[in-house]
């Protein structure tokens, strides 16, 4: 593996009320290299985008990065001052939101979005911006781009929306992309478009991504790695097959367990009992030892670290003695 | 865009056509017309006699056709006070009237934008929280109590500004203005004040809200995601955005300037409508009174179509032919 396009040490976010300090991120770390897709699961309210808010510099009071260091190919970013990081932000970090249908400006025409974003970033005049929106429109996959480019917001269905947001995210080639949750607002048969656009325009341009879902089928298809995260950690990383189909993780194996299949007919789903913790009540050691069947001692007072196992970071105490628990 | 503004104008013939139909039902019905011209040593002969020449005994719907046909061609009779056509005194007042509620409604406009945007940009500032406690005494205070208070303070305190009056105006036609003589501009100044305040402060706190609702959008987030300037996004993508609903409040509140500058006239002893309209109720003047109902109501109805027009510019998503949404 090159080079990591992103790299995340040990972020801690935190977010300052009147009450008390929440921890919403505690100890994250992950790599992303050139065209690779790393998916991010679990429940809301994992810190999944807290995540990757954090990484494009959109934390917003009262939160704030508060330990660990983020570093694009190989310069850190999250303490440059807020020029700056602007400056990057579009143009080698990028965002698609969950909701095509609220992410884009409904006074604007799309091409006005497209060449004011790329007229920020690149030094194009009026006429290249406007022949650059139009190839970007085309590689997203919108017909007649040249007509389409002087169309309203509302005159787009959501699928093509959702196009124009991934369009105006390449308008300056950035090298690393967060999808929060790019189709949950889709209907079914177009989300599949949209993450094999996702998925082929990472590969194309060798762009790193970082995809947040919940929709473990979407990971499947997608993602080369996963992560999955719980209750503001990283609870397992690895390989998206190994993670997807040999889980190690107690919460991971519930998670799994959670997916419907057509093959293996069974009468109900794994259900992980209770549900996360609030962040103000966050259980001492790991947090998910009230929910954890396999829970013992230790879970109650240790919190684990990452551990490598195989390919793969499992933070479990089961596997610091890993061939004693087998 | 057709069909929109038809229909917009189809609306506002309705309203009108409602607000002539009250109007000439005070006219004709709020008193005796004949008895207020006539005097009260008038034979019962030379009564009916009026009353046949101004047509009060033919049928109802005919005598309002006629009082319509009339005040299309701008005549809505003749004051019983003053022996003059109503049309011509409330061309007389117009100017004075017009003057002050533009300048009013400009100013307040103006500082209201600037001050809401400040306001919301800074909404934990010092200066901004501080603007923000002072506009609720703007809402708050009745306009009368303003404009006494800027008289005792500039004319009897300080003795920098005339307390009543429009001071020396030049004529251009009908028209006139006092913008270009120094006692006309020193005179506008109190009234202008006095009339805009609360409107300033309206639009501030309005202009703020909206900004503060309109930054929270996804489009907004969206639009610092792709790295644009902070300038941009707060005067371009956010702004237009908080527009729609401030237009149409200045809007609404640019007719009530026009036809409720009464106190205020009042206050400075202004020479325009509303003062005209004081007088007129303190001497049952019906004529000019259902003059004045039907130019109110053509002021709010011309403001509102304007405001309808502008909505069309502002939001994208009124345009496209024949999908224009019900509302």
């Amino acid at each position: 593996m090159s080079d990591p396009v992103i790299s995340v040490r040990n972020l801690q976010v935190e977010f300052v009320t009147r009450r008390a300090t929440l921890r919403a991120i505690d100890g994250v770390s992950f790599d992303i290299a050139r065209g690779e897709v790393l998916g991010v699961v679990g429940e809301s309210g994992a810190g999944k985008s807290v995540t990757g808010a954090a990484i494009i510099g959109l934390i917003e009071p009262p939160g704030r990065i508060s330990g660990g260091e983020i570093l694009l190919n190989g310069r850190r970013i999250d303490n440059l001052p807020p020029e700056e990081m602007r400056k990057i932000r579009g143009r080698k970090v990028a965002m698609i939101f969950q909701d095509p249908l609220t992410s884009l400006n409904p006074l604007f025409r799309v091409g006005e979005q497209l060449v004011e974003t790329i007229r920020t970033h690149l030094p194009m005049n009026e006429r290249q911006a406007r022949d650059r929106a139009i190839d970007l429109l085309t590689e997203v996959g919108i017909p007649a781009p040249e007509k389409r480019i002087d169309g309203y917001p509302h005159e787009f269905s959501g699928g093509m929306r959702q196009r124009v947001v991934i369009a105006l995210a390449l308008c300056a080639e950035p090298d690393f992309i967060v999808a929060d949750e790019p189709t949950t607002a889709l209907d079914v048969s177009v989300q599949a478009q949209i993450i094999s656009l996702i998925k082929k325009l990472g590969r194309e341009r060798g762009m790193a991504v970082m995809l947040v879902t919940h929709d473990m089928g979407v990971i499947a298809e997608t993602a080369d790695r996963v992560a999955v995260m719980y209750a503001g950690r990283v609870a397992e990383i690895g390989p998206v097959r190994d993670v997807v189909q040999r889980p190690m993780h107690p919460y991971a194996k519930g998670l799994m367990g959670a997916i419907p299949t057509l093959e293996a007919a069974t009468d109900r789903l794994v259900q992980i009992p209770g549900s996360m913790p609030r962040l103000s009540s966050i259980p001492r050691g790991c947090a998910f030892n009230p929910r954890c069947g396999e829970a013992f001692a230790r879970c109650c007072v240790d919190q684990p670290a990452p551990l490598p196992v195989g390919g793969r970071h499992v933070a479990c105490h089961l596997y610091e003695t890993l061939e004693a628990v087998r | 865009m057709l069909a929109y503004l038809l229909r917009s104008l189809t609306q506002a013939t309705l309203v009108m056509l409602a607000v002539a139909f009250i109007a000439f039902s005070m006219f004709r019905y709020v008193g005796d017309p004949v008895a207020s011209i006539v005097g009260q040593d008038a034979t019962l002969k030379d009564r009916q006699e009026l009353a046949d020449s101004l047509g009060l005994n033919d049928p109802f719907p005919l005598q309002f056709a006629r009082f319509l046909g009339n005040a299309v061609q701008g005549d809505f009779g003749i004051s019983y006070r003053q022996g003059r056509p109503v049309a011509d005194l409330l061309i007389e007042r117009l100017p004075a009237t017009i003057e002050l509620a533009l300048l009013s409604a400009l100013v307040a406009l103006c500082l209201g934008l600037v001050l809401g945007i400040y306001a919301a940009l800074n909404r934990k500032g010092v200066i901004a929280n501080i603007v923000m406690s002072l506009s609720l005494i703007g809402v708050s205070l009745p306009t009368f109590l303003i404009g006494i208070g800027l008289i005792f303070l500039f004319s009897v305190y300080l003795r920098w500004l005339p307390s009543f009056g429009r001071g020396d105006v030049v004529a251009f036609g009908w028209w006139t203005t006092g913008l270009l003589t120094d006692s006309g501009r020193k005179s506008l100044i109190m009234p202008v004040i006095t009339l805009g305040f609360f409107q300033l402060t309206l639009i501030m706190r309005l202009v703020r809200a909206e900004m503060l609702e309109v930054m929270r959008t996804e489009y907004i987030k969206f639009a610092r995601a792709r790295g644009l300037s902070d300038g941009s996004v707060h005067f371009r993508h956010a702004l237009r955005n908080a527009m729609v609903p401030v237009i149409t409040i200045t809007g609404l509140q640019l007719g009530s300037i026009i036809a409720f500058a009464i106190v205020t006239e009042t206050v400075f002893n202004w020479p325009g409508l509303g003062a005209l309209f004081v007088r007129s109720v303190e001497v049952v003047d019906i004529p000019v009174m259902a003059a004045y109902l039907m130019f109110v109501g053509l002021v709010f109805v011309v403001v509102n179509l304007i405001v309808d027009m502008l909505y069309f510019l502002v939001d994208p998503r009124l345009r496209g032919g024949a999908t224009v949404p019900a509302r």
